[in-house]
């Protein structure tokens, strides 16, 4: 009885959170006549119509482009920093630590809106609106908290005889750092780089106010603002949203255990 | 000049963060100031000839008349309590069922992650469909075929509250499951099977044991959970655009239409200010209850 009870919840968990995304994809995969039949269909024939249309009347590659470029320099540069600052965060003998530990975390929780008007203002009088460095800029800015978090903390995993050994053996600081720590905190590195990646590419409230020319726009910009003439492209929406979104949940798959770590890295230990 | 082997270690340790305070400092906390030197300005986009006069707190005299204001305010509280509410709950079910060992754990935990790898602005069009009045799901499921029952959902304030609501909680339960799973896995099975022995029922180990326990981890739950929905944009921006009449504006959502659509920089400030102080008051309880402990433990 109980058993069946806790395979019955399991199952609607799973279900609800799989069935509303599995339905999206189902319809990027109908014809535009079958999207909005009364009743559903539920088997789709429109093949990659609606892939084909979205890239060739909506520029869809182009947003993915953008989408990549993105959010894979802002993962490299993220990570990098937050390499060195969680490791001197996590190993060395500094003073306010908990100060710096915690700004950063208030950083992390700011509503964007808080920031927006003078982010956009800073970055139009660089001339940066429309450019890819204008969008990084303050993606980096708004992941390093997460970076460091991780990052600090598997840094601080890491047993301390390792480093004091490098020493003796007569490294520099950066070589201890970038020869023996990193190459062990490796999963680290890999999990804070998977998030940060995920959180550049789903981003979308700075994406809409600094990148208004199209040529520029990453994904989510151009999945909110598809507009049809005369209808809701509702089939090249949905094969828009399955492209940006198959590779991440890929790499959920994948990575699960790491992802999950990862998010609660820090957060509960203590 | 010789340094002690601590002053070197301390001055690499501190030129380490220098790059990483550079943005933070830059991008984040300068902005904040700038937010609120605007906010006592009074700056119109598209009328640079107005110049920037310095006006003291007339845009926050402004903002205690607003009514939309004060209305985005009061969504944004019941759409923060509402969703965080719903979010623990069905975040403590999912914790408890992937905290069990059985067959497939793996691929319903990642089956769980989903929701959460879905981009905000891909869900927010996903529940726009399943919502839609003419062919949405949601519609065929209620009424079948009958379309002259189908309802225009995110046409009625209510009810399209109710789906953001829904997209929210849907999107974001699970994130507050892994945080909660995180404390359930620290509670040792030492004392589940002592309670066994002592005769406890498993409802009485869960409120005995298990709550207290993992209450360190829902609060941080809670309080993600609390700061995340403050600032709930991308759900409004593309199922709502705020309406129908204000039901869905919140107070991202408002000061972005200020702001960037009516090019009110001065007065959408001050609501930037707004959102700043209150979010700042809840993460310093946050830092208060729970994080000390973490940025003591080395010294």
């Amino acid at each position: 009885m109980k058993r069946t009870l806790f395979y019955i919840t399991t199952f609607m968990i799973v279900s609800l959170s799989l069935v509303p995304f599995l339905w999206f994809v189902n319809t990027s995969l109908k014809t535009p006549l079958e999207v909005t039949s009364i009743p559903p269909v539920f088997i789709p024939s429109g093949a990659l119509s609606s892939y084909v249309s979205a890239i060739e009347g909506y520029d869809l590659l182009h947003f993915v482009r953008n989408s990549l470029i993105v959010a894979g320099v802002t993962t490299i540069i993220t990570i990098l920093i937050s390499i060195i600052t969680g490791y001197s965060l996590a190993r060395l003998r500094l003073k306010y630590k908990g100060l710096i530990m915690g700004s950063l975390l208030v950083v992390s929780m700011f509503p964007q809106i808080s920031i927006a008007g003078p982010v956009w203002r800073i970055l139009q009088d660089l001339g940066w609106l429309n450019s890819y460095q204008g969008l990084i800029i303050p993606y980096v800015t708004l992941t390093l908290p997460l970076g460091v978090w991780i990052l600090a903390s598997f840094f601080k995993d890491l047993p301390p005889e390792l480093e004091a050994s490098a020493r003796i053996d007569g490294c520099s600081h950066f070589q201890t750092l970038f020869r023996i720590m990193v190459p062990l905190a490796a999963p680290g590195v890999f999990t804070a780089a998977i998030l940060v990646f995920i959180y550049a590419w789903n981003e979308f409230f700075f994406a809409l106010l600094i990148m208004t020319q199209q040529d520029f726009q990453t994904l989510p910009v151009g999945i909110a603002l598809f507009q049809g003439q005369y209808t809701m492209p509702w089939g090249e929406i949905a094969a828009a949203s399955t492209v940006s979104t198959v590779p991440l949940v890929l790499m959920v798959f994948v990575f699960q255990k790491r992802i999950i770590s990862g998010l609660t890295a820090g957060a509960v230990k203590g | 000049m010789r340094l002690s082997i601590l002053a070197r270690e301390r001055i690499f340790g501190a030129s380490l963060l220098i790059p990483c305070f550079i943005f933070v400092a830059a991008f984040a906390f300068y902005p904040i100031v700038y937010s609120l030197s605007l906010s006592f300005h009074k700056i119109i986009l598209g009328l640079p000839s107005l110049g920037q006069p310095f006006i003291g707190f007339d845009n926050y005299r402004e903002l205690l008349q607003d009514r939309i204001a004060l209305h985005s305010l009061v969504n944004t509280l019941i759409f923060v309590f509402a969703t965080t509410f719903f979010e623990i709950l069905f975040g403590l079910i999912i914790a408890l069922v992937i905290n069990k060992y059985f067959m497939g754990r793996g691929l319903a935990r990642a089956a769980i992650l989903v929701p959460w790898a879905v981009p905000t602005v891909v869900s927010s069009q996903m529940w726009r469909f399943i919502f839609n009045d003419k062919y949405g799901l949601l519609n065929y499921i209620f009424f079948g075929s009958d379309t002259s029952a189908y309802t225009a959902w995110l046409a009625h304030p209510s009810t399209a509250f109710a789906a953001i609501v829904v997209a929210d909680v849907w999107k974001t339960s699970s994130f507050a499951g892994l945080l909660i799973l995180a404390g359930l896995q620290l509670i040792p099975d030492e004392l589940y099977e002592a309670a066994k022995i002592d005769g406890a029922s498993s409802w009485q180990q869960f409120k005995k044991i298990t709550l207290p326990l993992i209450k360190p981890a829902m609060l941080i739950a809670l309080l993600f959970r609390t700061m995340d929905a403050f600032r709930v944009f991308d759900l409004v921006f593309v199922m709502t655009q705020g309406g129908p009449a204000d039901s869905t504006n919140v107070l991202q959502f408002y000061g972005y239409k200020k702001i960037f659509a009516e090019g009110l920089m001065g007065y959408g400030s001050t609501i930037s200010v707004l959102v700043f102080l209150i979010t700042f008051i809840i993460s310093l309880i946050y830092i208060r209850t729970i994080g000390v402990k973490l940025f003591q433990e080395k010294g």
